[in-house]
């Protein structure tokens, strides 16, 4: 009987993380919702322009230097 | 016409912000959602970490060869990663807010890191200080040489020989206590290249703005 109650504890503590582990709050919600899109294809839009914004940077440059050799 | 690893840079940055909010992630608690921080946050600092590397590398090569396209390299390639390292700072201090409860807890590497960063104003301090341009590159050039290995030291070893909250640190550290999920490490590399891509990127159109002035004021 003892030997019984010492196995069913051993049990419950190696159940427990496993347990714990289900009740972690995520965004699975957000994500079956599908929210977690327009929070995805915004940041994508926001590295988009920035990205642009740094290929005519870089255009600026390249021509500023053409001019600069030709001179 | 722009290089491939421009293309290559543009692709990843995307890939890692997509892949990255929509891949599964190990549920933590206390971490939740936020251990997605490592493909923005953490990399942050291994970008930093690289251009700070690439700066001391120009450095040592101005140190013997005292050229001085080598000394403005040096100093372009500091200031995009002292921007990373800003990022990081600020990043960092969000996510300990959410996760450790303070913005600022008195944490080795922390501290560490706000060292190192002063260091490197330091350094930029030390560039404007001095007025010919051969002694600001030997004095600055010899500076990074003392300051990179320090802080490297500030960095990755103090926190390592004592206690710190960050994962990896104290004792003998394994690498991937986060990333040993392969979801994770199929983002989280990614994203260091695509960052780093981003601030080499920024740092070579920045390169070439500073040798057109220098040429047109010759």
């Amino acid at each position: 009987m003892e030997r019984n109650k010492l196995i069913s504890l051993f049990v419950l503590l190696a159940l427990l993380p496993s347990v714990s582990m289900a009740d972690v709050e995520m965004a699975d919600t957000l994500r079956s919702d599908g929210k977690i899109y327009v929070v995805v294809t915004v940041l994508c839009i926001v590295l988009a322009v920035i990205l642009i914004y740094l290929f005519s940077i870089d255009r600026k440059v390249k021509r500023m230097e053409d001019r600069f050799k030709n001179k | 016409m722009h290089s491939v690893w421009k293309i290559v840079c543009v692709l990843l940055l995307f890939y890692t912000v997509i892949a990255g909010f929509l891949l599964p992630v190990p549920a933590l608690p206390i971490l939740n959602e936020t251990i997605r921080n490592l493909y923005f946050h953490v990399t942050m600092w291994f970008a930093m970490i690289i251009h700070m590397a690439i700066s001391i590398i120009y450095s040592i090569k101005y140190l013997s060869g005292s050229q001085l396209r080598n000394d403005l390299k040096a100093e372009q390639y500091a200031i995009t990663g002292m921007m990373f390292g800003v990022a990081g700072l600020i990043t960092g201090m969000i996510w300990a807010k959410f996760t450790w409860g303070a913005f600022w807890v008195n944490d080795v590497k922390l501290n560490g890191v706000a060292a190192a960063m002063l260091m490197y104003a330091a350094y930029f301090i030390l560039r404007n200080s001095a007025d010919d341009d051969t002694k600001r590159a030997r004095l600055s050039a010899v500076y990074l040489v003392f300051a990179f290995p320090l802080m490297m030291a500030f960095i990755y070893i103090l926190p390592r020989m004592t206690d710190s909250l960050h994962p990896g640190n104290g004792g003998n550290p394994a690498f991937g206590k986060y990333d040993l999920d392969n979801h994770m490490r199929m983002v989280f590399y990614p994203a260091i290249i695509a960052w780093t891509l981003l601030g080499l990127w920024i740092t070579s159109i920045r390169i070439r703005i500073k040798n057109l002035w220098n040429e047109t004021n010759l």
